[in-house]
């Protein structure tokens, strides 16, 4: 086998441009490769892939593998395998990064697995030993009370990092990039899942992931009735919106969609407002705190 | 269509134990006694799945798990709730695994139990948080698998998954044998019934050791790791913390909302 050089960042779409996440894993990805002074290459496979090609590379991408086909328009494992297992044996990376996202969590094991690799997941750190030019990873671990550093010798080095840990550049529509279209045949024999249908469930109002504002209950709460409620006159009031802690997720009080956390969705608010999270039982403080807010507002 | 079931499940230290009495030391998790061992939530998802089915079209659940000093009363849950076997692979070889060596023990046992539709796993382990095994023993095994499963149904030979995906969900159909790693939304696992818990009392588990298996100790445990833990610690972690006080909780939350004005945080 060739010697394994260079980054490949394993892209995904969103709306049919360039993720968030991808922005991220590149601009992660771009400070590797200067240190390693190799090339940084993004794959992005969709059944359109549009502008994003041109985006990753301002994002930061040398080359970008774009693999278009029409089995591609909704992920599966057994498709997207293919795909990346086709493209890594062809150019042969160091470094695989990809997103700890929906399809980052079903896709980065299979593909470890399946090179007979290791694999470290949800990163929130990673940086390279000079000597062995070997990614040191770093990773939360027992639901966040301690974080554990893994290194392996295996090529290649594959781990799937936190959306928000890492910063993209700046967008650069001027930076040169090269972008490769590339056929890989999907065999579809090989892809044993159908998706029957695919039913959105979104809270109506700001998306959790981009509130600046986020009033968060928990078990505390009692049941599904505050979350629509105190919490929601609040979050309205703030131009914010309701997230939940993981039992009223679990409960079913609220959609799994407003879930936040390790295994729900991972947030970057301006202000958190935690209700009755983890035992606590301030919910008397959250109608006081919205009246007062209202006056100011007013005033 | 009576479906044979396998569920893996791991016994880990009590996650709802409070984040202060987990402390690293040497680089290893050390917890209090009073902590006790408990099946993984996710794990308990996964039993709720296949228990699930089993209510409605029949069917055998085998329980799997990998480790070492099993605390009978804790692991015998699976038993207790309606599993109609636990096997165990005790060993202490099998200790300080990774992703890797875990998954491919399992799949290894999962071999020799030869007969299966479906094998059901929990998300993440409620330790390490890794995310992989399920997916890995898919892959040996070179069986398709769905994630993120929060209802299951199994419906003229293949399984039918309601899968959460960020804005909602999909529903998936896959062909069987399948690997079903479950996430929360399922429900809660059913309480052991004072009969469930009789007959868990006077089952014994079957215990394989590595050799059943047909692993060598060098390929098991922390021999058998591909990933090296180089440190384990906890960051510190610095907060600077006000509390807004009120004669009444009405009064702290009214000066909460004078304090985030002033601050220009609104």
């Amino acid at each position: 086998m060739a010697e394994n050089k260079g980054i490949l960042v394993c892209g995904e779409l969103a709306d049919g441009k360039l993720a968030s996440i991808t922005t991220e894993l590149l601009g992660c990805g771009r400070k590797l490769a200067d240190e390693l002074k190799e090339d940084l290459s993004c794959l992005v496979a969709s059944d359109a892939v549009g502008e994003a090609s041109k985006e990753a590379i301002a994002f930061g991408a040398d080359k970008v593998y774009a693999v278009e086909t029409p089995v591609l328009k909704e992920y599966q494992a057994d498709s997207y395998m293919q795909v990346v297992e086709k493209l890594v044996k062809d150019i042969s990376p160091r470094m695989i990064l990809i997103g700890q996202t929906s399809m980052g969590r079903d896709l980065a094991p299979r593909l470890a697995f399946r090179l007979g690799t290791s694999l470290t997941t949800d990163c929130l750190d990673l940086s390279i030993d000079p000597q062995t030019k070997l990614l040191t990873q770093t990773r939360p671990v027992y639901g966040g009370n301690a974080q554990a550093v893994f290194t392996n010798e295996l090529m290649p080095q594959v781990v799937t990092i936190r959306t928000k840990a890492m910063s993209p550049l700046e967008r650069d529509d001027s930076r040169k990039g090269e972008v490769i279209p590339t056929k890989i045949d999907i065999d579809a024999s090989k892809v044993r899942t159908k998706i029957l249908e695919t039913v959105k469930e979104e809270a109506v109002g700001i998306k959790l992931e981009d509130a600046p504002v986020i009033v968060s209950g928990g078990r505390g709460m009692g049941g599904p009735e505050p979350f629509q409620t105190v919490l929601k006159e609040l979050a309205d009031l703030l131009h914010g919106a309701v997230g939940a802690s993981r039992p009223p997720a679990d409960n079913g009080w609220v959609a799994e969609g407003l879930h936040i956390g390790l295994t729900g969705k991972i947030v970057a608010p301006d202000i958190y407002i935690a209700v009755a999270i983890s035992g606590a039982s301030q919910q008397e403080v959250v109608p006081a705190l919205t009246k007062k807010l209202k006056e100011l507002l007013a005033g | 269509m009576p479906v044979n079931m396998i569920v893996c499940c791991k016994q880990v230290p009590d996650p709802e134990a409070p984040p202060a009495v987990f402390k690293v030391v040497n680089n290893k998790m050390t917890l209090p006694p009073d902590v006790k061992p408990v099946i993984g939530q996710y794990e308990e998802f996964a039993l709720e799945a296949a228990l699930k089915i089993k209510d409605t079209g029949g069917g055998k659940i085998t329980a799997l798990s990998v480790g070492n000093n099993f605390v009978r009363d804790v692991i015998k849950k699976a038993l207790a709730v309606g599993s109609d076997e636990l096997i165990l692979l005790e060993d202490e070889a099998f200790e300080g695994g990774d992703s890797w060596s875990t998954a491919n023990a399992l799949a290894m046992a999962i071999k020799k139990i030869g007969e299966y539709d479906i094998i059901f796993c929990g998300r993440q382990s409620s330790d390490w948080d890794a995310g992989q095994v399920g997916l890995g023993i898919a892959e040996i095994l070179g069986i398709p698998s769905v994630t993120l499963a929060r209802k299951v149904e199994v419906v003229d030979g293949k399984a039918k998954v309601e899968r959460v995906i960020p804005d909602g969900y999909q529903v998936v159909e896959v062909t069987l044998p399948a690997l079903i790693v479950v996430t929360s939304g399922l429900g809660a696992l059913r309480y052991a019934t004072l009969k469930g818990i009789m007959a868990a009392a006077k089952k014994q588990p079957v215990i394989w050791k590595p050799a059943d298996i047909g692993l060598e100790p060098s390929q098991i445990g922390a021999a058998g790791r591909r990933s090296k833990l180089e440190k384990l610690f906890q960051p510190v972690k610095e907060a600077k913390c006000e509390i807004i006080e009120g004669d009444t909780p009405a009064e702290a939350g009214a000066n909460l909302a004078v304090r985030l004005r002033e601050a220009k945080l609104l």
